[in-house]
């Protein structure tokens, strides 16, 4: 298996590894978030507006998470330096 | 594969590019400006003959003035302008993502790191006006100087995280959208477009917010004292 191969499966391997694993914690966090946010708005229905603007904030902070795996997986797929650069130096292959 | 509004180079010349992503930038830019002369041409407090613009623009302004002094209680204007400006600047390039032939100057690298890097400069220099250079460098050994490497740290993590947020987010929901357009393209395309323009006014309020957050943490006095 020539280099050019092995570049091709182990990026779009990684790709999908990344972002399948990368987005199950954020995913749990969320929804413990949530389901808090939701408890607290039951116990204080006044304080509704702060607690969901908080609630946002940290959902935005946890999701930058996940956004990060995918921001890899996109590098990995669509603007790979390695690929590139294998492709540049063997023409054809 | 077109990722960011950068690869879109309108007019070159020797190293100097004209992108897209400056065009609209600028564009954001000249909008934003252009609208607001044009609407506070005739300012009047009486409230007779105000006029709607100025009543919209004044019901803008005050919900950002009452965030910031919910997150800062020693307000000033001085935040108002820099974390207002970040809001509206962020929140019409990703709205106007509606209009045909848009490509968010957010959805490229380069303008979130820009603005990551106003922030990251903005945020020592508040401090720094407001408890002057010793104060402010103290509150890096606070509570005890085996903290400094982790809060230097996480204050470049921070300023990175910032911009590389609202660039994946911005970024993904492009390029979800152009991807879904080839697989089903009759009525999927047009939530997801729905999805990305909520996420943008979200993503907008959550840059401004932990903008003046951390500056927040910047400019307050540590009331306790000497420990």
């Amino acid at each position: 298996m020539d280099s050019v191969t092995v570049i091709a499966i182990i990026s779009i391997a990684a790709a999908a590894i990344c972002m399948a694993i990368g987005s199950i914690g954020p995913a749990m966090g969320e929804g413990r978030a949530v389901a808090q946010a939701l408890g607290s708005i039951a116990q204080q229905p006044d304080e509704a507006a702060t607690i969901s603007r908080t609630l946002f904030i940290g959902l935005a902070m946890i999701e930058s998470i996940a956004i990060y795996c995918f921001v890899i997986s996109i590098i990995l797929i669509f603007a790979n330096p390695f690929w590139n650069h294998i492709v540049a130096a063997k023409p054809g292959a | 594969m077109h990722l960011t509004p950068d690869q879109n180079v309108l007019w070159k010349w020797g190293f100097l590019e004209i992108n897209a992503t400056i065009v609209f930038t600028w564009s954001v830019i000249l909008l934003l400006t252009g609208m607001s002369w044009l609407l506070t041409r005739g300012l009047t407090a009486s409230d007779q003959h105000r006029s709607r613009w100025q009543s919209g623009l004044e019901a803008v302004v005050e919900m950002i003035r009452r965030q910031i002094r919910e997150i800062c209680p020693t307000y000033s204007d001085t935040y108002l302008r820099f974390a207002g400006t970040l809001f509206l600047f962020i929140a019409v390039s990703n709205a106007l993502d509606v209009v045909p032939g848009w490509q968010a100057p957010t959805g490229s690298l380069s303008t979130t790191a820009a603005l990551a890097i106003c922030v990251g400069i903005a945020v020592p220099a508040f401090g720094i006006v407001r408890q002057g250079l010793g104060g402010y460098l103290r509150h890096y050994i606070r509570p005890s100087w085996i903290i400094l490497p982790f809060h230097l740290m996480s204050e470049t993590t921070r300023n990175l995280a910032l911009a590389v947020r609202l660039f994946g987010n911005i970024m993904s929901g492009t390029m979800i959208v152009g991807i879904l357009l080839a697989i089903a393209p009759l009525f999927v395309p047009v939530l997801m477009q729905a999805l990305g323009l909520l996420v943008g006014l979200i993503q907008a309020y959550i840059f401004a917010v932990l903008s003046m957050v951390y500056i927040a943490a910047a400019v307050r006095r540590d009331q306790e004292g000497a420990k």
